[in-house]
């Protein structure tokens, strides 16, 4: 059964909605991240919001989470406020509040504010929840992405392989990093790895550390580190630092070590003299 | 001053989101990019010890001006605040190698040699404060 207060919401529908939208144009999108978006957009949204809450009126409340839960995606893709969506949606509850006291004597407004509030709690709910759920999964998606990207292991000559380091070292990552390093030796059986660190925007002695003991590691299973794409300006830190990375190998650019892996591996790469004439070119 | 920031450690993120305001106001005062990864590191390495030691802390992030020989020098002012267990002996950890956690102990002897001004308090049991400030020359 559907109480008096939603009955009586929709019978002044299109009279609380005129009163939300004369207020609740300030609330709503007073925030830069908001302001920024071209004004159709806004007003997309804005009516979008008030059908959200009007039409869902006489859904029951399975059917209106599924329309709350399409708006909460729409607010997350395109980086909508909900702060201000949740703050427009209680001046919407002053509006109806100060109707019904207008409509109701003392006694029946208490009943039925407690009804107003019922319903708006559960809308806020389901809206915050839906959209805390959306960026919980937005999260967990963006973790597994950056998982994939955090540390590959790049085969370039045989017996020669490269990681390119990017971006920020955490623990979790550098555990990582160590265990892609040490399987992907045994399977492309790698005589010497190339660490390049040119994409990893500061060095400090966790991160060194790091580094260090994954270099213990490989030379443990029978392999070579060589440290690469050391920045000026992260040598000095390390010096400053007094990080000894003197165990080392390391050469400032990844071109340079291909080159002494190269040479490590008792290889060479040659010019031919003349190209080859004959065969398809007469 | 107006340019001042304040960046709480909770987590790993605290560490990243504090250098990353190092590295912003350092660069809005005027500091070179070698200077800036000083000041990045140096300040990487007071959040890690806070991440590392302490249930919690802040790192405070000043622009600061002093009057030297050659006129008004302008500088960053980097401060590092715990209630953590404080440290026992501070000469120790002044020393490089040493350290508690099984890292390189190259953390705070390496902060003194990336900044200019150095400055330790600490009281066991009710936390440390570490100051450090670098000029812009």
């Amino acid at each position: 059964m559907r109480s008096i207060v939603l009955q009586h919401m929709i019978d002044n529908k299109d009279h609380y909605i005129e009163q939300w939208r004369v207020s609740f144009g300030e609330l709503l999108f007073s925030r830069s991240e908001s302001t920024i978006k071209p004004q159709y957009i806004q007003d997309e949204m804005k009516e979008e919001f008030v059908s959200v809450i009007f039409d869902t009126l006489t859904m029951d409340r399975h059917s209106r989470r599924a329309v709350v839960k399409r708006f909460a995606e729409r607010l997350i893709h395109d980086g909508w406020v909900v702060s201000e969506f949740i703050m427009s949606l209680q001046r919407l509850r002053r509006i109806v509040m100060k109707d019904l006291s207008n409509h109701y004597d003392k006694e029946k407004f208490v009943d039925l504010s407690g009804e107003l509030e019922d319903w708006l709690d559960e809308q806020i709910t389901d809206l915050t929840t839906e959209f805390a759920k959306n960026h919980e999964e937005v999260k967990a998606i963006q973790n597994v992405a950056l998982k994939e990207l955090s540390a590959p292991l790049i085969p370039v000559f045989d017996k020669i392989v490269v990681m390119p380091l990017i971006g920020t070292i955490d623990t979790k990552r550098a555990s990582q990093i160590m265990e892609n390093l040490l399987d992907g030796i045994i399977e492309h059986r790698a005589q010497v790895v190339l660490i390049d660190i040119t994409g990893v925007p500061l060095v400090d002695t966790m991160v060194a550390h790091h580094i260090i003991r994954a270099s213990e590691a490989v030379r443990l299973v029978g392999a070579e580190c060589l440290l690469v794409g050391i920045r000026p300006e992260i040598a000095q830190t390390i010096v400053n630092l007094g990080i000894d990375l003197g165990n080392f190998t390391t050469k400032s650019t990844l071109k340079k070590g291909v080159e002494a892996a190269l040479q490590m591996t008792h290889r060479d790469i040659i010019t031919n003299e003349e190209p080859v004439t004959g065969g398809g070119l007469n | 001053m107006s340019n001042h920031s304040c960046i709480e450690i909770a987590n790993e993120w605290g560490i990243v989101s504090a250098r990353q305001a190092g590295r912003e106001l350092s660069k809005e005062i005027g500091f070179g990019s070698v200077d800036q990864a000083r000041i990045t590191t140096a300040i990487s390495e007071l959040a890690r010890n806070i991440y590392l030691y302490t249930e919690i802390g802040k790192i405070d992030l000043e622009e600061i001006s002093d009057n030297h020989k050659n006129g008004k020098v302008r500088g960053i002012k980097v401060v590092a605040s715990d209630k953590g267990p404080g440290i026992e002996n501070l000469r120790d950890v002044m020393i490089d190698g040493f350290t508690t956690s099984g890292g390189l102990g190259a953390g705070l002897p390496g902060v003194k040699r990336l900044m200019d001004e150095f400055d330790i308090e600490s009281i066991p049991g009710e936390g440390t404060t570490i100051t450090t400030i670098k000029w812009l020359r």
